[in-house]
């Protein structure tokens, strides 16, 4: 088994208004088998026995499905292994890539304010949803749920779209900080199923009014995001969210609400 | 007041007609007087997400909270493998009685039939919900719903999405929930942390809540609170369980006079990845569908524990669960899996990583399949959750067999409900896995999510709206409570000193999670996969002892009025540390052995669970009385009129 001592730079920030600072600190013993926030959890015990505060960072499942986690690592959204999120992401990993210093970032970006450390305020993503993420279906009143049925392909298709986990590492990995592709993902899980065409005009104008009014910036087609995913979701829904988008605002019957 | 009866409430007559009957009597309460009551859900996974989504479509006033950033993080998200309906869409004989049938007997005779058939019930409406929510079931070329065989399961009921059935549903009450956000009817509190029941006249009717972005402790008046906070399984320490799963809502509503029931009856899960070393967080579960095609072993002599599996003969290997379960063989229950793992490491054969100076894992060898059937076969079949291994662990499963064992998935004690899911204090109630209702002594596969989603939306919305309907008429209203009266800002002080006790303990010495490992090491060696009356005693001694250490020495930095991880998980383990000896408590005086809950003194010849019907058929309601340790027992007696109990057997 394989240890190392690790060199961290780690972003520490007490509050939104704190400018913030890298401050260093040494995970020794870091052991290949550890996941990335075991070495950090290792490194925030030592610091309470020292009286420091320790590193605030958000987790909760650690099996990469909550989205819960986020932390950039030596420039990377959720480190350097392709679709893996921070929490699955194993020291063996970094030893492979012979790292032996670590910068760790929260999510950069206007529309994620820092809450303290690594630790970022992700509500957007909530209003973006809120603002047309679902199919409006009373409690109780459904058809039978083979009444309809849909073409397997088609049912795959809005798996894989529905598959986001809602990280934000898309929005971190971007030069832009978009959203395209969390909000493309939603708009193409719900656009393509027969259930959610009713509101499908709707629904995109709003989604993607929302995203803007939270002050994400634009896709210009850089592929970060698709890159950073940790469930591997498809640039191809931004291009498939853009068309509809285009098709709504051109076609559509009624005014786009405004919203605050 | 000890050995009193409790009322489950539950209606009387055919089995099949009882929520329909039910239901049809139940008080309603008109459209415009709904949003006069203010309604508190706190959690928002399956149970408490569709809940406050269905409230708030019915005009509720509803109050959401949650200690994630967001409603869609809550630990439903995890569930993999699917969730069980009576659609019998594959023709093969299902039907409500049979999900049902199995659902009873799964859970050794100690759960509550007339719950359970009504779980059964509306087990088929989920479904339809679901994919008018846009869930994306998988499917059959011809464009139908698929189904599949799960957990040993005679039929094919388990309806699923990829490994994520449990994102998906979640997703769908979160889309929903979201809906009724933007709608205005529902209002959300994330990052909030519930700390206090306020119960008033006899009726809950707030909490106090931590704000965990500022630290503010506030307080929440409302005409009825529902706790859909999920499992107590980070008792354990280590369990598959978020890091954030605890127990602290249903803890502090038991101390404020809810009933807790068989907190001893808890599952683990027999294929999670094992323990890598001291620093581990948490378990990572490995689908139960692996042990369809793999084989489990450990090595017949002990010398050969630390040799490369590939290189021990076959004639050396230990096919544990073939040679002792002749028909069931690798696919014998969870429960007896688990005992089964534990038994052979106990013997000094366990394999893999040494950790305090022990080491316990098993082999799940698929050497065997991939010889009969291909290595694409297998790869089609377990790919992701091949790649999950290969990631967590760098073994490759193809090349070299897994290394398993079991860990803690499930609770299925929880807050004593009535057939209304009510609790014994009125106006509070409890839905999902924070209550303790539909499962008994052992959950089968596939089966949490359905529970949670028929309690949030089909359940609990109805039997709210009866509950508060009365007091729509002048003269029965609710006592007058606003946020300035004495029993509100009191809860809150009192609230406020925990805390500050808590951030400042005289000697502080150690972390929280020193004290939750050394917890969890006690609960897990002696209240774990098997029982005995001794160990419990000796745990009853150490978890006391251990608790007066935690309130002494713990160590908190930072302050009580900000964003600080280390105080909220301080006061998640305080809790933990007088939840778990109760759980002892409970598993002691359970003189018998029943699904998850195993005490050796009581086996049958052939080593399994040795119910004893005559004296244990009840569930053990516990009331709290100042400390754990003086905890009263209530009894609900279980009558079983269409399941007559019966032994397992599984040779």
């Amino acid at each position: 088994m394989k240890t190392k001592n690790l060199t961290l730079n780690v972003w520490r920030q007490r509050s939104k208004s704190d400018s913030g600072r890298f401050e260093k600190y040494v995970a020794k013993d870091v052991n290949e088998h550890m996941s990335f926030l075991e070495m950090l959890d290792v490194v925030n015990e030592e610091l309470l026995e020292k009286g420091e505060e320790p590193i605030a960072f958000d987790h909760d499942c650690r099996e990469g499905i909550c989205g819960m986690c986020g932390l950039v690592i030596n420039g990377y959204a959720h480190g350097p292994q392709e679709r893996t999120t921070a929490c699955q992401l194993h020291m063996r990993k970094v030893f492979e890539l012979g790292w032996d210093e670590l910068w760790i970032e929260p999510w950069r970006a206007t529309s994620f304010p820092v809450i303290k450390d690594l630790a970022v305020d992700r509500s957007a993503f909530d209003r973006i949803m809120q603002a047309g993420g679902y199919i409006s279906i009373r409690t109780g009143s459904p058809p039978d749920a083979n009444e309809m049925p849909i073409g397997k392909h088609v049912a795959d298709m809005a798996m894989d779209a529905a598959e986001c986990i809602g990280c934000g590492a898309c929005v971190a990995a971007c030069p832009n900080a978009s959203a395209s592709l969390f909000t493309s993902a939603k708009v193409s899980h719900l656009g393509l199923l027969p259930q959610g065409q009713a509101e499908r005009e709707d629904r995109v104008r709003k989604m993607v009014g929302q995203m803007d009014a939270e002050g994400f910036g634009s896709c210009t087609n850089h592929g970060e995001c698709e890159k950073a995913c940790p469930k591997g979701i498809s640039i191809d829904w931004i291009a498939r969210m853009n068309r509809e988008f285009l098709k709504a605002m051109v076609t559509a019957d009624n005014e786009v609400e405004e919203r605050d | 007041m000890a050995n009193t009866e409790l009322k489950s409430h539950e209606p009387t007559g055919p089995i099949e007609e009882r929520w329909r009957e039910h239901k049809a009597h139940q008080k309603l309460t008109a459209p415009h007087n709904r949003r006069k009551y203010k309604v508190i859900i706190v959690g928002s996974g399956l149970a408490g997400g569709a809940a406050a989504a269905s409230m708030g479509e019915m005009g509720y006033d509803v109050h959401c909270f949650c200690f994630q950033d967001s409603p869609r993080r809550a630990h439903s998200i995890a569930a993999q493998g699917g969730i069980n309906a009576a659609k019998n869409y594959p023709n093969d004989g299902d039907s409500v009685y049979r999900l049902f049938y199995d659902t009873v007997k799964g859970g050794d005779f100690r759960s509550r039939e007339s719950n359970v058939y009504r779980l059964a019930e509306l087990s088929v409406n989920i479904i339809d919900q679901a994919v008018a929510q846009g869930v994306p079931f998988a499917r059959e070329y011809g464009g139908l719903l698929a189904n599949r065989s799960f957990g040993g399961a005679q039929v094919s009921r388990t309806f699923y999405a990829r490994g994520q059935t449990g994102q998906q549903l979640l997703l769908g009450a979160y889309s929903a929930l979201s809906r009724q956000i933007e709608a205005g009817t529902v209002k959300m509190y994330p990052r909030h942390s519930m700390q206090d029941l306020i119960v008033h006249d006899g009726k809950a009717r707030g909490i106090v809540t931590r704000n965990l972005l500022n630290g503010k402790v506030e307080a929440h008046v409302a005409d009825v609170v529902l706790l859909c906070t999920g499992g107590y399984g980070n008792v354990f320490y280590l369990s598959t369980n978020a890091m954030g799963s605890n127990c602290t809502a249903i803890w502090q509503a038991h101390k404020r006079g809810a009933y807790m029931a068989n907190p001893c009856y808890t599952q683990i899960h027999p294929t999670c990845i094992p323990r890598s070393g001291e620093y581990q967080s948490k378990l990572t579960l490995m689908s139960e569908s692996l042990r369809n095609d793999g084989r489990v072993w450990v090595p017949r002599n002990k010398e050969d524990v630390t040799k490369d599996p590939g290189k021990i003969p076959e004639a050396d290997r230990y096919y544990y669960l073939e040679e002792k379960y002749g028909s069931f063989g690798n696919l014998v229950p969870r429960d007896v899996a688990s005992r089964n793992a534990k038994y052979v490491c106990d013997q000094g054969l366990g394999v893999g990583q040494e950790v305090d100076g022990e080491r316990r894992a098993v082999y799940l060898d698929f050497k065997t399949a991939i010889e009969r059937l291909g290595k694409d076969t297998i790869k089609e079949r377990y790919g992701n959750l091949f790649e999950m291994y290969e990631r967590i662990t760098g073994d490759d499963p193809y090349e070299t067999p897994m290394r398993i064992y079991p860990a803690t998935h499930y609770t299925m004690g929880g807050l004593w409900v009535d057939y209304n899911l009510q609790s014994t204090i009125e106006g509070l109630f409890v839905g999902g896995e924070a209550n303790f209702s539909d499962h008994g002594a052992n959950r089968l596969g596939a089966s949490a999510l359905m529970q949670g989603l028929a309690d949030g939306y089909f359940v609990l919305p109805f039997t709210i709206g009866d509950y508060l309907s009365p007091y729509q008429k002048t003269g029965v209203d609710l006592a007058k409570l606003e946020l300035d009266d004495k029993p509100v800002t009191d809860a809150v002080k009192e609230v406020e000193a925990r805390l500050e006790k808590l951030a400042n303990a005289p000697d502080p010495k150690h972390s929280p999670d020193y004290f939750h490992r050394k917890l969890g090491n006690i609960i897990w060696q002696y209240c774990g996969m098997a029982r005995t009356a001794e160990g419990l005693k000796t745990a009853l001694q150490e978890i006391p002892k251990l608790r007066e250490q935690f309130h002494r020495e713990v160590k908190v930095t930072g302050t009580a009025d900000g964003f600080n991880q280390t105080l909220v998980k301080a006061a998640r383990v305080a809790d933990f540390l007088e939840l778990g000896e109760l759980m002892c408590l409970d598993a002691l005086h359970r003189e018998e052995s029943c699904g998850g809950h195993f005490r050796e003194e009581h086996q049958t010849e052939d080593g399994e669970a040795k119910r004893d019907d005559e004296n244990f058929q009840y569930a053990a309601a516990w009331e709290w009385q100042g400390v754990p340790s003086s905890a009263a027992l209530h009894k609900e007696h279980l009558e079983f009129e269409y399941v007559k109990p019966t032994q397992r057997s599984y040779k």
